[in-house]
């Protein structure tokens, strides 16, 4: 240990601000890097989920359509029939 | 070898291999950062010459090393995807650049700091930070190129060749700088000379180099993940992950 | 067969606009690669010549931009003659960034530049022929203007001589490592920021080089040590370059 006391080691033999502001510095930097990067995760996920709702949505919306398509013409036919 | 490395070409493989590695890195990054950062700053002895805050040095050159070690791999990736035309070198070369920049732009201020008790200034055109600083550039030039593309599989290409520019650039300017700075040395520049370091010092430093190491491989890793989901959006083990991980919510 | 001469004949065809060169057919199909380079080398000469503006805009943009140092500074002779290096060597990295935008981006946009890139002969070869015209087209007014304003910052006389010859080497090797950039962002809407943040740090070394060969210069000594390294410079880029340009045009274009 090179320190006697708490108040030396936050003093660091006078230097004590420019250690802590570096050292406080890189730390906020990396904190903020490595959890941007992990909430990235669930970032991408619920944008592919987003994505697959819309696929979904219109897909059901191309079968509706398919479908009415479907009905009326069989109802044009029974009406000529 | 190749056979070895083939199935890694596959993004759902390297996703749960990266996955598995992930908390092995990040309990070794855990233990030498805290060890290492421990030592630094209450056991590891002052600097004879520049005192206490000679324990910037462990935060400064790891990150600074770490910088240019970055680029290099960013390159080799750059290379890799150009030749071989594989995809997952350049989600890891995306997910190479932002850590990169954020470890260059750690060194340049760390480096200010402690310039500031040795040299009396803030910011001096010494070599090391010149160089640093373009590299911070060339970083950034290669992230405003990938986010403005809309196409991630062509922006990875973009980048890939702005890289490669940038490796082959990278030494001649390392070079041009340092030359230059001898010409130009008319102030009273105390180089940050490199004090002979004791074991004392060195073990510590280790510490904190392997460790800030881990930590970058931590970060690549869950980028790198961010990446591949991103850029294989429509493949069923996408999606069949993401609707299992959509439940959860 | 058929299909794959017919597309040789259109690339042809958008190498050579009828308008600008009368070539027979006969000429057309055997075209060798000096004729190649030596048709875009033309061809992008006469475009330029036509839109005069092209050139003069960033000869006065070099021109306005060193007038305003001494306005911005102070009018001493001394401080002046310090820093004309420095000055004339930016104003001339700024003035060919400004320029850089149209050495693609027309071709780009009227489908002449995809032509071009599937046309039989080597990519290579027709970039460095846009290069070269680009060069000619804006580098070289710069070496001609660039004494004059020298006179207006009071450069040392000594150091004329090294002026000249760094921005005559010093030159193309901006354009050449500015068409990979232009190469790049080409196909991008916003590009011209992005363009200078991405070629700007790679002009360092030249301008490291050439600001201290004209320094030394003015002292009175011999400059040849920095000139070869210029030179290095322009023979790297000009044998690597090229090929950084074709892979990215074939990227930009898609």
């Amino acid at each position: 240990m090179q320190f006697n006391s708490f108040s030396e080691f936050i003093n660091m033999g006078g230097y004590g601000f420019y250690v802590w502001l570096s050292f406080g510095v890189s730390a906020l930097l990396l904190i903020i890097l490595f959890f941007s990067s992990k909430a990235g995760h669930q970032k991408v996920i619920n944008n592919i989920a987003k994505q697959k709702q819309r696929e979904d949505k219109l897909r059901e919306a191309r079968e509706l359509r398919k479908q009415q398509a479907n009905s009326a013409q069989n109802n044009t036919e029974h009406a000529t029939n | 070898m190749w056979k070895w490395l083939h199935p890694y070409a596959n993004p759902e493989v390297s996703y749960h291999f990266t996955g598995r590695l992930l908390p092995w890195f990040s309990a070794l990054a855990a233990i030498l950062l805290s060890v290492g950062l421990v030592w630094a700053l209450l056991f590891a002895p002052a600097d004879y010459q520049q005192g206490d805050s000679f324990r910037i040095f462990y935060i400064h050159v790891p990150a600074a090393s770490l910088s240019m070690g970055i680029y290099f791999g960013m390159a080799i990736a750059a290379l890799c995807s150009l030749v071989w035309q594989l995809k997952l070198a350049d989600a890891s070369a995306a997910a190479m650049a932002p850590v990169g920049a954020v470890f260059t732009a750690i060194a340049l201020l760390t480096g200010s700091a402690w310039g500031k008790p040795m040299w009396g200034t803030w910011w001096i055109w010494d070599a090391r930070l010149t160089s640093e600083l373009i590299l911070l550039f060339l970083y950034l030039g290669v992230i405003a190129l990938h986010s403005a593309f809309e196409d991630k599989n062509l922006a990875g290409k973009a980048a890939g060749i702005l890289t490669l520019v940038g490796s082959i650039n990278l030494p001649i300017i390392k070079y041009s700088v340092e030359w230059w700075n001898t010409l130009h040395q008319g102030s009273t520049v105390s180089k940050l000379g490199k004090p002979s370091m004791s074991l004392e010092m060195l073990w510590p430093f280790l510490f904190c180099f392997l460790g800030f190491a881990m930590l970058v491989a931590v970060i690549v890793c869950y980028r790198f993940r961010n990446e591949i989901l991103a850029r294989n959006s429509i493949r069923p083990w996408v999606r069949d992950l993401v609707s299992a991980q959509a439940n959860h919510k | 067969m058929t299909t794959n001469t017919e597309l040789t004949e259109s690339s042809k065809a958008a190498l050579a606009p009828t308008d600008t060169l009368n070539m027979t057919d006969t000429q057309h199909n055997n075209l060798s690669y000096r004729d190649a380079f030596f048709l875009v080398l033309k061809r992008d000469i006469t475009i330029a010549l036509r839109h005069r503006d092209d050139i003069i805009n960033p000869l006065l943009f070099f021109v306005i931009v060193v007038t305003l140092f001494p306005l911005g500074i102070g009018p001493e002779a001394k401080t002046l003659s310090r820093i004309a290096p420095g000055i004339i060597w930016v104003a001339a990295l700024l003035a060919t960034l400004l320029s850089l935008d149209r050495l693609f981006k027309s071709d780009y946009g009227d489908g002449s530049l995809e032509q071009m890139l599937l046309s039989p002969h080597p990519v290579f070869l027709l970039v460095l022929a846009k290069i070269v015209a680009h060069w000619l087209i804006t580098g070289l007014p710069l070496i001609f203007i660039a004494p004059l304003l020298a006179v207006l910052l009071h450069l040392n006389e000594q150091s004329y001589g090294a002026l000249i010859f760094t921005l005559l080497l010093g030159t193309p090797v901006l354009s050449l490592l500015g068409a990979v950039g232009v190469a790049l962002t080409v196909g991008i809407k916003k590009g011209g920021v992005l363009l200078s943040l991405l070629v700007l740090p790679l002009y360092i070394p030249v301008l490291i080089f050439a600001t201290s060969a004209i320094d030394t210069a003015s002292i009175g000594l011999p400059y040849s040590g920095q000139l070869a390294i210029i030179a290095a410079l322009f023979f790297g880029s000009l044998t690597l370059a090229p090929f950084a340009v074709g892979a990215a045009l074939k990227v930009s274009t898609n």
